[in-house]
């Protein structure tokens, strides 16, 4: 009873961390992820091409290297540390980690709505131009949305490994879930205990992304629901006759 | 910046990288092995909906892909801590044992995080036979032991190989993670360098690099064997 009037606080303190990680390296990286979908599957050899490699370098390196190469690496080099913009992003433990979550999330999920931007039907687009539309309204009427559906499942299980990701920032400082989690099993030795408190905090959060995603989901394939309803009886009666 | 890769070359780095990189692929392929065993098992049990174990392999898979693995490393490392090292002290070897100790706990973690992971392949390769197959073996009087070794294990281990391929890769990097609790493989002999040299952006760059190679590589294998696993069908 005391380990847990002990613990929970502190880990609740972490949880927020977690959450607002969370949060600012999603918003960033699935812009910048998008961003990269649409250059690998531009025209343009060199755009597709920086795309490609940097989807492979990032997805093919652990994201505490990256982490690492980030926070301890780049201080290192005078032109990040004369530039102010820059060494206020890299001298702070949390900044950092966003930056690296961001750039990592980025790279998986421009796979990911590349996947879905190539699964829209070749027609659909061909109708929004013989439609007259510009290409900016095409992509946000037509493609988007079509891709987007596709897409949401997986980015779903993206959206999980950026939550567990947010853990390694622990190791440069950032005390969130797993940093109070560590301190507090080294001070308490109730290690067993505190993971599972630990353990509880992200399995909460990973069930509201996961519910927020089905509902977004469902609010997307609103119409499938509807032609499900409309469709089974005249199924059935066709069995039927 | 006057280290350059002549620096790098003599001081010995240069192996010491390269034993880490080996500790980081025995480190992976003990888990993936350990992993897929556990993913066999556990994926029978989840697809035959075998009553009260599969209770707890739900469990075990939804703890361990849900919960961050640097949290599942420290509850092994620290729950087992003290209890290894009193039955070390007790046979008295505790300088030789001190990293094989950290190698063994280093598999049985990355070795449940990817036996997690393999258990949904399985599962899902499972779940891709189709019903009719099983039925026609049983309806020809096979028994269930050949139903498997001939009509269920060869297909589910065909379509398991991408799944398995994408497991492998996260086991790869998820190994880096162990090197916070010290054993020396990759992540941590460059973490060592670049402290002891003070130039930690070209120590991490190579260990990313490193890790890129070992990737890169084992996609292109992968790339072979399902290759060959589709030429088999066809022939």
């Amino acid at each position: 009873m005391d380990l847990i009037q002990l613990a929970v606080p502190v880990l609740l303190k972490g949880l927020w961390v977690t959450v607002a990680l969370t949060l600012i390296s999603v918003l960033i990286g699935f812009n910048l992820g998008l961003g990269l979908a649409l250059m690998r599957l531009s025209s343009n050899a060199f755009l597709a091409g920086f795309a490609k490699y940097y989807s492979n370098m990032f997805r093919g390196t652990p994201l505490l290297v990256q982490i690492f190469i980030f926070y301890y690496g780049l201080g290192e080099i005078g032109l990040v540390r004369d530039n102010a913009l820059l060494w206020w992003v890299i001298s702070d433990g949390s900044r950092c980690a966003v930056l690296a979550l961001a750039l990592n999330t980025a790279a998986y999920t421009s796979e990911i709505l590349r996947g879905g931007l190539m699964s829209v039907p070749l027609g659909l687009v061909e109708a929004a131009q013989a439609c007259g539309m510009s290409r900016l309204l095409r992509f946000r009427r037509i493609e988007f949305p079509l891709a987007i559906r596709q897409a949401l499942p997986a980015y779903g299980n993206e959206l999980i490994l950026v939550v567990k990701g947010t853990s390694l920032a622990s190791t440069i400082t950032v005390l969130e879930i797993t940093g109070y989690a560590k301190r507090l099993m080294s001070q308490t030795f109730a290690i067993f205990e505190i993971f599972a408190i630990a353990g509880v905090l992200y399995l909460v959060v990973n069930l509201v992304l996961i519910a927020l995603i089905r509902s977004v989901e469902r609010y997307l394939m609103r119409h499938e629901a509807q032609s499900k309803r409309v469709s089974r009886p005249q199924l059935d009666q066709s069995a039927a006759a | 910046m006057e280290f350059g890769l002549l620096q790098f070359w003599e001081a010995g780095w240069v192996l010491a990288i390269l034993r880490g990189a080996a500790v980081t692929v025995a480190v992976g392929l003990f888990s993936m092995v350990a992993g897929i065993i556990i993913g066999i098992v556990c994926g029978l049990i989840k697809w035959a909906k075998i009553f009260p174990l599969s209770l707890l392999v739900d469990g075990y898979t939804s703890v361990v892909r849900g919960v961050p693995e640097l949290l599942v490393i420290y509850l092994l490392f620290f729950s087992s801590v003290e209890f290894v090292t009193r039955i070390v002290t007790a046979f008295g070897y505790t300088q030789a044992a001190e990293s094989g100790y950290a190698f063994v706990i280093a598999v049985i973690a990355i070795g449940a995080i990817s036996g997690a992971y393999s258990t949904e392949v399985v599962r899902g390769a499972l779940a891709s036979i189709p019903d009719g197959h099983i039925e026609a073996a049983r309806a020809l009087g096979l028994s269930g032991r050949r139903i498997f070794r001939r009509i269920i294990a060869p297909q589910m281990l065909r379509i398991a190989i991408p799944g398995i391929n994408n497991v492998w890769q996260t086991t790869i990097k998820d190994t880096a993670l162990v090197s916070v609790v010290g054993l020396q493989e990759l992540l941590r002999i460059s973490y060592i360098g670049a402290n002891s040299t003070r130039h930690p952006f070209i120590f991490y760059l190579i260990a990313g690099g490193v890790y890129l190679i070992i990737t890169l590589v084992s996609q292109a294998g992968f790339d072979r064997v399902e290759r060959l696993a589709r030429l088999r069908t066809r022939g």
